[in-house]
This record gives C-alpha cells, sequence and structure tokens, in this order.
C-alpha cells in the first residue's frame, strides 16, 4: 500500500485540511475496531511511539501509539495555523511540519509566489523531503489552496513546481477553491490567472471548487433539514458537512460545512485505495483514466449523498436516486451544468454497499442524456469500495473531465480583462522582484490556451434535438421527485 | 500430471480463489452419484492437478498470486485460510506497493522487467513442486494493468523457459460499458501479445456471465463474487478430471490433453470430428448431470470487432496515448496489435 503527504497552504488550505484530518481521524476510528496501526491508517497517518522524544519514534505495526498526520502546513499568517494547534486536533501535528510567517502575503499571488517562494524553499523542501522519508512507497501529495489570495494560490502553486522537480514520481493532486464573483478580494482574477498557468504546467489533476457552489449546496441542506419536511427523518450524525465539533456546539459557521464537503470528496476519493473492494481504484488510476491529454486535467466533481434518512431500509430507488444526483448540476462543487456540456471521462467511485449490478443499472440510464465525446463513448471509470463513510450506507463520489469547467474558466478571463485592462493595482505586482507585465500575459494566453482546448471538444458536439428534449424531460422529472418528501 | 495456476491482479486473485474453492468443495463433494471406488479415483486425480500435500494435511492449491498492491492478494490469502479446507503457500505470493494505475505499459515494461527474477523463481518452485507438469493456467483480466500488462510478460517468459508445457489464458473481457476507460487499449494490447505467446485463450465476457446471473439464476444484486463464482463454477466443470481415450477407468493423466487436440483449433472438420467429448461418471458439484461446452467459434469475432474498434477511435485522436509512451509503448505497438487483430478477425470471418 502507499501514502499520501497532504500538504495544505494558506488561510483557506488549512482549514479545509484541517476538516479533512478530523474526518480521517473518524473515518478510520470507525473502522479500525482493534486500534491495530494498519495499513489503510498508514496512507496518511505515522504511528509514532508517544514516549521517544524527536524523531526516531516511529512504529510501522501494532497497536496504536501515537497517530501523526502526513501532511505539511504552510501558512504565511499564524492565525489558521495556531489555531488548529490549540484545538482538538494539536496532537495529530508534528510541530516540525510547519511553516508559517507573521507578514501574511497581502492577497498577493506575487508576494506569495516570488518572495516567499525564495525565502522559504529551503525549509520547504526540508520539510517535503522528511515526509517522503517517513513513507514506504509516497505515492502522491495533495495540495489544498485558494486561487484567490495571496498565499495559497502564490506559494501553493511555487510548490508544485518544487515537488515536480524533487519528487517526479509522485503524483501531484491540487484542491484549488476557486473565487466566487461575489469574492470580497478585489485582487482575486489577478492571483487566479497567475496560479492557473502554474496549475496548468505543473499540477497532474486539478479539482476545482467554487465558494458559492458549496455554499448553495449547504443552504438547500439546512433548508431541508430546518424546514421540518425531513427534519427529525435527517440523521444528524450523517450529514456531509458536519464536522464533530459543529455536531458538539451547534455551531452555524458556514465555512466549516462548506470545508467538510471538501474533506468528503477528499476522502471518497481515497477511499478506494485505503480501503478493500471488489473493484479497486488506486489514485494512478484517477490520473489514467480522466486525464486524456496533459493539459486537460481540470476534473469537475460531485459527492452524493449529502445527508442520509433515518430510514435504515434503503430501497433500489433510493440508491438510484444517489446516482442521479450525482449528475445533476445543484451536486457539482462548480458551477457547471455537466449535462449540458461534452463528456471527455467520468469515473464513478462508489462506497459502502453498493454492487456492480446496481452500478452497471445507472450507466445504462443515465447514459442516454449524457453526452461523451466521440473518441469515448464509452467513457466510464468505476470503482467500488466496501467501507462507506461514517454515517452512511454508501456513497457515491463522480469525477467528470467536461468541458463544463469552460465557463469557470471564462469568467474568471473576464474579470481578470476588466482589472487588466485599467491596470488597477497591477503597481503591487510589478514592485516584486522578479515580476514584469509578461507574466500576466503569458499567463492569460495559457488560459486562453486552454479554453480553446475546450471549445475544439464543444465543437465535437453532435447534439440531436430528441437527445436535448430527453434530457430536459429527464431533468424535470427528477426536480419533480426531489420536491416530495419522503420520496 | 498437474497444473500450477498463476493468478495475475484483482481479477485474476479473485477468480483464481473461487476456481479453487470450487475445485475443492467439488472433489470434496460427498454425493458423487457414482461408486466410492470412482469417487476416489476422482479426488486423487483432482488433488494431484490442483493441490499439493503438506503436512498437517491442509492442501495448498498449486497457485502463484501475483499483484502489484497489496489488498486483494491479503484478502485471497485470509479467506482460503479461513475456510480451513485448503489454502494457499504461504510463501507463493509476489506484491508490490503500487498498482500499474490500469496501464498496460506499465504493466508489461516496468513491472514485468523489474519483477521477472522474482515472479518465475516463484514459478519455479511451484513447478518443482509438482511430480510432472502439464501445463499452466493463467488467470488475468484484460481491461486493468496488472493482470494485462503483467500477464502478457509473464506468459511470454513461461513460453521461453517452459516451452513444452501448455499455456492456458484465462482471460476476462470486461464490461461493454466501461470498467475501466482505456479498456480497449489494454485489451487489443493484451490480445496481440498473448496470441503469439499462449497456446489457448479462454474467454469469460462479464457481461455474459453477469446475463446468466440476471436471468438464469435470477440474483437480484448481483456481486462481483456471485460473478466469480458462476465463472469458477464453469471453469470447474472444465478442468476436473475425465476420462482418457484408454476408457472408462482411468482418469486423464494431463488435464490439459485435450486442449492440444488440434481438432479444437483448425478450420473445416466434419461435425463428427469436430465434437469431442471428455466425460465421467462422477457428478460435478452435486449436479446429477452437467455438461460444459468448450468451444472454437465465430462467437467472440463480433466483441473482438467491437474492442478493436473502439480502441481505433480512440488511437485515432491520439487520447490517452501520453500515457502508454510514458513507459515505452509506442505508437506503433498500437499499429502492429491493430493489425495482428483485424488478420484474426478476418480469418475467423472466412471460415
Amino acid at each position: 500500500m502507499t501514502q499520501s503527504v497532504v500538504i495544505q497552504v494558506g488561510q483557506c488550505g488549512n482549514q479545509i485540511g484541517c476538516c479533512f484530518w478530523d474526518l480521517a481521524l473518524r473515518e478510520h476510528a470507525a473502522v479500525n475496531q482493534k486500534g491495530i496501526y494498519d495499513e489503510a491508517l498508514s496512507s496518511f497517518f505515522r504511528n509514532v511511539d508517544a514516549r521517544v522524544v524527536g524523531d526516531g519514534g516511529s512504529i510501522s505495526k501494532g497497536k496504536i501509539s501515537s497517530l501523526k498526520a502526513r501532511a505539511v502546513l504552510i501558512d504565511m499568517e499564524e492565525g489558521v495555523v495556531n489555531e488548529i494547534l490549540q484545538g482538538p486536533l494539536r496532537d495529530v501535528f508534528d510541530s516540525k511540519q510547519l511553516i508559517t510567517n507573521v507578514s501574511g502575503s497581502g492577497n498577493n499571488w506575487a508576494v506569495g509566489h516570488k518572495v516567499f517562494g525564495s525565502a522559504y524553499q529551503e525549509q520547504i523542501l526540508e520539510k517535503l523531503r522528511k515526509s517522503a522519508e517517513h513513507c514506504d512507497c509516497l505515492q502522491c501529495f495533495f495540495i489544498i489552496h485558494s486561487m484567490g489570495g495571496g498565499t495559497g494560490s502564490g506559494l501553493g502553486t511555487f510548490l508544485l513546481k518544487v515537488l515536480e522537480d524533487e519528487f517526479p514520481e509522485v503524483y501531484r493532486f491540487v484542491t484549488s477553491v476557486y473565487p466566487s464573483s461575489e469574492d470580497d478580494v478585489i485582487t482575486s482574477p489577478y492571483n487566479s490567472i497567475l496560479a492557473m498557468k502554474e496549475l496548468s504546467e505543473h499540477a497532474d489533476c486539478v479539482l476545482p471548487i467554487d465558494n458559492q457552489s458549496l455554499f448553495d449546496i449547504i443552504s438547500k441542506i439546512d433548508l431541508m433539514v430546518n424546514s421540518g419536511k425531513l427534519g427529525a427523518a435527517v440523521k444528524p450524525r450523517s450529514l456531509v458537512t458536519a464536522s464533530a465539533e459543529a455536531l458538539r456546539k451547534r455551531h452555524k459557521k458556514p465555512f466549516d460545512a462548506m470545508n467538510n464537503i471538501v474533506a468528503n470528496v477528499l476522502l471518497s476519493l481515497t477511499s478506494s485505495a485505503r480501503f478493500e473492494g471488489s473493484l479497486n481504484m488506486d489514485l494512478n488510476e484517477i490520473s489514467m483514466n480522466l486525464v486524456p491529454f496533459p493539459q486537460l486535467h481540470y476534473l469537475v466533481s460531485s459527492l452524493t449523498p449529502l445527508y442520509t434518512l433515518a430510514d435504515v431500509n434503503i430501497p433500489p430507488r433510493r440508491l438510484d436516486q444517489m446516482f442521479s444526483d450525482a449528475f445533476s448540476k445543484d451536486h457539482q462543487l462548480i458551477r457547471a451544468n455537466p449535462r449540458h456540456s461534452l463528456y471527455l471521462a467520468c469515473a464513478l467511485m462508489v462506497r459502502g454497499d453498493v454492487q456492480i449490478s446496481d452500478l452497471r443499472r445507472n450507466i445504462e440510464r443515465l447514459k442516454p442524456s449524457l453526452q461523451f465525446v466521440s473518441w469515448n463513448q464509452e467513457g466510464w471509470k468505476t470503482s467500488l469500495c466496501s467501507v462507506p463513510p461514517v454515517g452512511h450506507s454508501h456513497s457515491l463520489l463522480a469525477l467528470a473531465n467536461n468541458t463544463c469547467v469552460k465557463p469557470t474558466f471564462l469568467e474568471l478571463r473576464e474579470r481578470f480583462t476588466r482589472l487588466y485592462k485599467k491596470k488597477a493595482h497591477l503597481h503591487h505586482y510589478l514592485q516584486v522582484d522578479g515580476m514584469e507585465e509578461g507574466c500576466f500575459t503569458e499567463a492569460v494566453s495559457s488560459l486562453s490556451a486552454l479554453i480553446e482546448e475546450y471549445d475544439r471538444l464543444d465543437a465535437t458536439k453532435v447534439f440531436l434535438q430528441e437527445d436535448l428534449a430527453l434530457a430536459q424531460r429527464t431533468e424535470r422529472k427528477e426536480a419533480e421527485t426531489m420536491k416530495i418528501p419522503g420520496r | 500430471m498437474s497444473i500450477v495456476t498463476v493468478q495475475l491482479g484483482q481479477c485474476g486473485n479473485q477468480i483464481g480463489f473461487e476456481v479453487f474453492d470450487a475445485l475443492f468443495s467439488d472433489s470434496h463433494c460427498s454425493q458423487g452419484f457414482c461408486s466410492k471406488k470412482e469417487n476416489e479415483a476422482y479426488q486423487a486425480s483432482c488433488k494431484e492437478r490442483f493441490f499439493s500435500e503438506e503436512e498437517n494435511g491442509v492442501p495448498i492449491a498449486r497457485a502463484v498470486l501475483v499483484d502489484m498492491e497489496p489488498k486483494v492478494i491479503n484478502q485471497t490469502l485470509s479467506k482460503a485460510a479461513q475456510s480451513g479446507r485448503w489454502k494457499y503457500g504461504q510463501h507463493s505470493c509476489f506484491c508490490q506497493k503500487q498498482g500499474s494505475g490500469n496501464n498496460w505499459a506499465y504493466g508489461y515494461s516496468v513491472h514485468g522487467p523489474r519483477h521477472q527474477e522474482s515472479i518465475m523463481n516463484l514459478i519455479q518452485k511451484e513447478v518443482e513442486k509438482c511430480d510432472s507438469l502439464s501445463g499452466f493456467f493463467i488467470i488475468m483480466s484484460m481491461a486493468g494493468g496488472t493482470g494485462s500488462g503483467l500477464g502478457a510478460f509473464i506468459t511470454q517468459n513461461l513460453q521461453d523457459e517452459f516451452s513444452n508445457s501448455l499455456r492456458m489464458n484465462q482471460i476476462i473481457w470486461p464490461y461493454g460499458t466501461g470498467e475501466v476507460i482505456v479498456q480497449n487499449y489494454n485489451s487489443i494490447l493484451t490480445l496481440s501479445h498473448l496470441y503469439r505467446s499462449s497456446d489457448a485463450l479462454l474467454v469469460h465476457e462479464n457481461d455474459a456471465v453477469h446475463k446468466i446471473c440476471a436471468k438464469l439464476m435470477n440474483i437480484k444484486q448481483i456481486s462481483f463474487s456471485d460473478i466469480n463464482q458462476v465463472l469458477a463454477h464453469q471453469l470447474g466443470s472444465v478442468f476436473q478430471p475425465t476420462y482418457s481415450a484408454e476408457g472408462s477407468s482411468h482418469y486423464r493423466r494431463n488435464p490439459l490433453e485435450g486442449f492440444k487436440e488440434p481438432a479444437l483449433y483448425t478450420s473445416w472438420l466434419k461435425p463428427v470430428d469436430a465434437f469431442s467429448v471428455w466425460r465421467t461418471q462422477r457428478a460435478f458439484r452435486r449436479y446429477e448431470k452437467s455438461a460444459a461446452l468448450v468451444s472454437n467459434s465465430q462467437f467472440l469475432v463480433k466483441p473482438l470487432d467491437t474492442i478493436v474498434g473502439r480502441a481505433w477511435n480512440m488511437f485515432a485522436s491520439k487520447a490517452y496515448i501520453h500515457q502508454y509512451t510514458k513507459f515505452g509503448v509506442e505508437e506503433e505497438d498500437f499499429l502492429d496489435s491493430f493489425t495482428l487483430l483485424e488478420q484474426i478477425v478476418a480469418s475467423y470471418c472466412n471460415l
């Protein structure tokens, strides 16, 4: 079995990271009844002898002594990391695996990338090498960051080049939170576009996430739970949005809930690699199946269910509903409607009590309403993992390489152009050593080239009127079904 | 004479377990619908073919388990051991940490050469335990990376090192609507390579077995376990001992002898020659009467043609090719595979 290291950069990255570790511990605790440090745990955790001071305390087998996350925490401000280190997860993190500063990046990609990049390169390399040494067989780096700020965006993408050079055989999966159009950071379009170029060139796979979509999802869940229609029928522990802390304090911090969804995506992505199942899917299979051309590695994700009804005996129709939801625009984690766009490839990662026949039945049912690119008409990658997430009997993560990412990129470019035309705030960037206007023009060219690739693919869409009608009818029918409680 | 089984990848290992389990439970079945003496001869023959003796009496499967990641092998070993009736050899496994990523090129060009010595050593050890080797039974899927790529590599090696023994490959044809997106690439590369190094390809299509489970067996929620058990049942009934040409009191010594019959492979025969029957009195798994049919027919032309068509379609757009060229499988290798398979399809069509 292989190990993965999570690198959380910036405020957003660290907050999501924190949710991830909390959830990972809960998931393993639910499965690992005997307290033995097993291979599944070792994918994300080290087992350290708590009595030994210093670094030599790794225990590879036997009872769990003290679990340490395979993580590197980076932030150029101390607030978030300090909070983590004082919170319930403080013992999970190795204090030597942190890189912090006090001044912050001022929401400036150039500061994050160029200034802090060069200042911290050695330290970062040292921490990464340490993490790698602790792994028997390191397979993947998971980078979590946001695109709109300075640290996550700038330093986070600087890291990618370092990782590519230092660990060329290890996959780089990036979870990137894109700024919504109502983002309050004025320079977020600059930061995002500059970061995009790095993602296109140095990441193996990117999962773009949109704050607005996350917010919409949790708003809908809140509405359903609080409106009394489903109310008591929902198992509180099954809310994908709930963290242990939130359940305890009954907090209503929206970011907590939003971050939990992303954390769940990362856990589901790795579940088939960690746990057994009748059709396993390792991390190296994600890239192999979902990235037909190196540049086109942006995967739209959707997670269902987002909550579970208290009724344990779930009839097949509910199970089928889970598959339908995965393709509805309301469940996507970016603003996109994959049904109206072109699929290059699609992966369905199923967890829990679901068998191959359920999977096949639903693929057959949903296929007619989806459009696949001509050279990949049967482009499905599937996996079945026996272990469901905590609080659910089954779940589904869908990853789509679909041209529906294009609108997000188009909008980003549009917002960038509006700012750049007026040279607004540009001096903050240009005054940083190593930055020039060329960086901006190159970055936007890179994005334009990417958009062109998606345009070319969209042009191959053969969209028959009947298909459109069928797709619309199916969507309407499903929308009707969703409105009725108890169904 | 004995058969050494090589189980490759998740599919190969999951099926391999079910096959040995089916063989064992059949041979130890109390209800054989035949005489005691008959039953004992049957059991002895089955045992010799598929199991070796152990000190404490628990039979050990004559198998080598290979996978590039540990989860499935661990599961397979423990399932066998748990049954208490038979098990796999403790040192019969070869495992790595990181899988083949559904990449035929990785299985064939990276894992193959890297682990050739270790795997062939394991197989050699298993062969040495046999009084006399009939041949190899290699169980693999076509869609993934290990079974397909490493499977093709190992089969080639077996051809080089054990040229006198029969190599029979059990290939699992994936579902038409995808399990793996690059399954068509992996399949054509596997088939074209196996064509040159395997003596016989026994094919099972997931779609077909799935239909059996759904329509004939009425299973509501079909799992891979169900599918594998049906497969194992079919394979078991083909491989269990049958009478040799000398007559009904002796079981064939060489289990794969039947597969060597040229009649199975030549094109034009009179119907009476084309159909050979292997029989036994002894019932298989409590079925009073049962029959298994192994045929070399045009049945496979359509699925083969479909796979080649889809692979070609994808190849024409160069999609995913960078994943293969990264590990030394070039576009010419793809083209060679296409040519060979198209020839095979044409040959079958000309019958």
